[in-house]
């Protein structure tokens, strides 16, 4: 006589209605008991054609569309796609602009890193540091309403330059800013970095190997956090970003809690690049002249940056017209999304909420 | 570098390479026969190129084009391979089995262009509804009011 319980393997939802799903994400489990045996993340809830919409509108009239890819890293996904603009249409920038791009950049950088920390303690039941990471977010966002007028969709970037220049008064407070959120780094570790609860439930979770990961293609964080030092600034750099010192973060655990740490010091480095861009900024023009109605020659461009998620890639492929022909968004999330199957796959249920935070995805960019 | 890797490729498949060319930022571009992707990717993977950076199409009327922009992460090398298939009929292999990553890229390409990818484990839709009608990257899509 067999003993035996009968078990069969259930198929439940993750999403696309749940908190831990950062927007509206769905995730289709297959599981074993607790234990997660398939994965298949369904995407699209938030899909806008942005690829097709791109080609019914001139050049310019699509950069503030770009605000509403990555939404929590506006900046840089206008950064992205004004870069191959300017590359295509061989458009200089002015030394001072550039210099104020790249302290934009990394503001914007570390803006969605603290949306990062908040919200991955949230995803684990601690409220208090999203209110802590929401609080100094709150000081860049200041920063950027006084640069544009705006606060999450800045429409800041132009084919050669900025929109408007550094107000009075930006200066001392981004240095402020940098002072004060270097004092608060420490509270956040106390908080939640050497938290054992968190600790137990991030350290040695979702492990993905540094051979794994590149074959994936994961970038930004989630790559480095596997010991693979590969971040676009320093491979194919652009910007000022060689004439600053700051180092590539790596960790080799490849772990929930390394992902964490990750982004925690590339804060700290962000810091550093500001800091020193700040003091290096030189007088002159914000912007070089570029026809109004901006007419890129035929041919095509691949032009990448490292957003605050990871490999970001436009490529525009142009007829000569002022759209263009075809417009190609290489999303992160998108790209480190796919990995997610794998890397979730053998974990228990819970961890899928640590897992999915520490990969950090924004739905904006993964449905475009 | 990108010297060596163009004769290694083009000592291994003396057939298979239609045209090659350098673009704007100095990278070595490809045109390959598309019967031919898989062992031309699980060589250049062996070369060294471990990372598939990107993969996408784009409906140039005549010809769909798919693109795939592959680093070698190790020594910093890039290389774009580009084939053109029927726009009738736009099939070729998939190279999941060389890299995972093309998983999400390649059912993107398919969803959006109609590109079908040969062996691909899980060829559905993945950005629009599985019942949507057409691919609406392609240039003769009608927009639904």
């Amino acid at each position: 006589m067999s003993s035996r319980i009968r078990t069969e393997l259930i198929e439940i939802n993750m999403g696309p209605q749940h908190p831990s799903t950062h927007g509206v994400l769905r995730l289709v489990l297959t599981l074993d008991g607790e234990v997660v045996v398939d994965c298949k993340p369904d995407l699209g809830y938030l899909h806008r054609g942005i690829e097709k919409l791109a080609e019914m509108r001139t050049y310019v009239q699509f950069i503030p569309v770009t605000d509403r890819l990555d939404y929590l890293s506006s900046m840089l996904q206008n950064a992205a796609y004004v870069g191959a603009l300017e590359k295509l249409g061989q458009i200089e920038v002015p030394d001072r602009a550039e210099w104020i791009r790249m302290i934009v950049m990394e503001l914007q950088r570390i803006a969605s890193h603290l949306i990062f920390y908040g919200s991955m303690g949230l995803d684990l039941g601690a409220t208090t540091p999203f209110l802590y990471g929401m609080r100094e977010r709150e000081d860049i966002i200041d920063l950027f309403e006084m640069l544009c007028g705006a606060r999450l969709t800045y429409n800041y970037f132009r084919p050669g330059g900025v929109s408007r220049d550094l107000p009075g008064g930006f200066y001392s407070k981004a240095k402020a800013y940098i002072a004060k959120q270097r004092e608060r780094l420490k509270e956040y570790d106390d908080l939640l970095t050497n938290n054992q609860i968190f600790i137990g439930r991030m350290r040695g979770v979702g492990v993905i190997s540094a051979e794994e990961a590149v074959n994936w293609s994961l970038s930004g964080p989630s790559l480095r956090a596997s010991g693979v030092a590969y971040d676009v600034r320093k491979a194919d750099p652009y910007s000022f970003y060689e004439k600053v010192n700051w180092q590539v973060i790596t960790r080799n655990e490849g772990d929930s809690y390394a992902r964490y740490l990750c982004r925690m010091d590339e804060i700290r480095q962000s810091l550093s690049i500001i800091e020193q861009a700040l003091d290096m900024i030189p007088e002159g023009e914000l912007k070089c002249k570029t026809p109004q109605r901006l007419k890129l020659p035929e041919g095509e461009v691949y032009h990448h940056i490292e957003s605050s998620r990871g490999d970001l890639g436009v490529y525009i492929a142009s007829d000569g017209s002022d759209k263009p022909y075809r417009l190609r968004w290489r999303a992160p999330s998108f790209v480190n999304l796919g990995a997610l199957g794998r890397i979730v796959k053998g974990w228990k249920v819970a961890d899928v909420v640590a897992i999915l935070g520490s990969i950090d995805v924004v739905l904006g960019e993964v449905d475009r | 570098m990108t010297e060596l890797t163009e004769k290694a490729i083009r000592d291994a498949f003396p057939d298979a390479i239609i045209e090659t060319a350098t673009d704007m930022d100095g990278v070595l571009n490809i045109k390959i026969d598309p019967g031919a992707i898989v062992p031309v990717c699980e060589t250049l993977r062996s070369l060294g190129f471990d990372y598939l950076a990107d993969l996408f199409a784009t409906d140039r009327q005549d010809r769909i084009e798919v693109v795939y922009r592959l680093t070698a992460l190790e020594r910093n090398e890039k290389l774009v391979l580009r084939i053109y298939l029927d726009r009738d009929k736009p099939e070729v292999d998939s190279v999941t089995s060389v890299w995972k990553g093309a998983n999400f890229l390649e059912r993107e390409a398919y969803d959006l262009l109609g590109v079908v990818f040969k062996g691909h484990p899980d060829l559905r839709r993945i950005l629009l509804p599985e019942d949507w009608e057409g691919h609406p990257l392609r240039k003769d899509y009608v927009i639904p009011d």
